[in-house]
């Protein structure tokens, strides 16, 4: 069973809920080692993404993840805007018309979304950033969809290896954005760019096991 | 006609600051704007200030981007494509310090030198000697 426009932007709601709560240990994360504004940059950003797709039940999911991304770009003032609002406008060109997404589809969407923020930010792997949930996630998608899985196990898949990723985040010292002005001792806190691409990734696979469960 | 300059900042603040202490060695020759903090007023940088800074000034002797921190750096590449995407203009983003290279930077533009020169200019306040 593909994800529909009804699934994305029942992921969409969802994620801006999830961001609202989580808002507090976001902004937490960021305060060990960058401006302290994650969990409110990224709360914000939801609402107002919330407030412009009032109403649009009839768009593409391409359409709808466009505007996600602009409405990032024009709302999230930290490194989170131009970085994820690049993300979701990279998806949305890849996913340019489709009303069903199916594994492939949701590889593409990965793809081009992980490829915005390598070009935006110019980080690699290793760096404490966003990548380090995100380039797990999508190589364990392909894996699984290479392996013919079912939409419900690769985003259950790509939200655990994003999850893990995310953890992984903790030993490194950071040498990109805010924290790398805080050298070895960013070393031991969980990076909050990361923390919040999980909620992303964990958010649509729960919509999609939820979906499967009805 | 002379190069344009934008003052990028996380701080509304700086960034005045900044245009103010440039413009002082510009007598009025020069078109600096500044593109400060966020749309709500909170510290960050947007790619629509930033915009907007760069249309004000911009012309056809080109202008020079100067920037403070980490997201100016990224939020400036976007308005600069979405700029770009819109006019003939040339635009450039110096990876100068921010005040010695706006300072430089609107000396150098206000003796009508090219963008070219203005940009390298300011590059060198890296290694301009700061205590004596």
């Amino acid at each position: 069973m593909p994800i529909t426009t009804e699934d994305t932007l029942r992921w969409l709601g969802q994620l801006a809920r999830v961001l609202q709560e989580k808002r507090d240990y976001l902004t937490q994360l960021d305060s060990a080692i960058g401006d302290a504004d994650h969990g409110i940059n990224m709360d914000r950003g939801f609402k107002a993404v919330m407030e412009k797709l009032q109403g649009q039940s009839e768009m593409d999911i391409g359409s709808l993840l466009k505007l996600v991304g602009t409405t990032l770009v024009s709302t999230v003032g930290g490194a989170s805007g131009p970085l994820y609002g690049t993300a979701f406008l990279r998806a949305g060109i890849a996913l340019a018309g489709k009303r069903e997404l199916y594994p492939a589809d949701y590889i593409a969407m990965l793809e081009a979304a992980v490829g915005g923020i390598q070009a935006r930010g110019k980080a690699q792997a290793g760096e404490k950033t966003m990548l380090d949930a995100l380039l797990p996630a999508l190589a364990s998608a392909k894996e699984a969809e290479a392996a013919r899985l079912d939409i419900v196990e690769i985003t259950r898949r790509a939200s655990h290896a994003a999850e893990q990723g995310m953890l992984s985040t903790i030993p490194l010292v950071a040498t990109k954005g805010r924290a790398s002005y805080l050298g070895e001792r960013s070393a031991g806190h969980q990076d909050p760019g990361a923390t919040s691409s999980w909620l992303m990734l964990k958010t649509l696979a729960d919509v999609c096991a939820a979906r499967s469960k009805t | 006609m002379t190069v344009s300059l934008v003052v990028v900042s996380h701080s509304a603040k700086l960034a005045e600051g900044v245009v103010e202490l440039a413009g002082q060695m510009t007598h009025g020759k020069v078109a600096i704007a500044a593109a400060g903090g966020t749309s709500d007023g909170t510290l960050g940088t947007s790619v629509e200030h930033i915009l907007a800074a760069l249309e004000q000034v911009a012309g056809p002797d080109g202008t020079l981007i100067l920037l403070d921190l980490g997201s100016a750096v990224m939020a400036t590449e976007m308005a600069v494509e979405q700029f770009v995407q819109s006019g003939a203009c040339p635009v450039t983003i110096s990876p100068a310090p921010l005040v010695e290279g706006a300072v430089i930077a609107a000396v150098e533009a206000s003796i009508g030198n090219s963008l070219a020169e203005v940009a390298d200019a300011a590059l060198g306040a890296l290694s301009l000697p700061k205590l004596h």
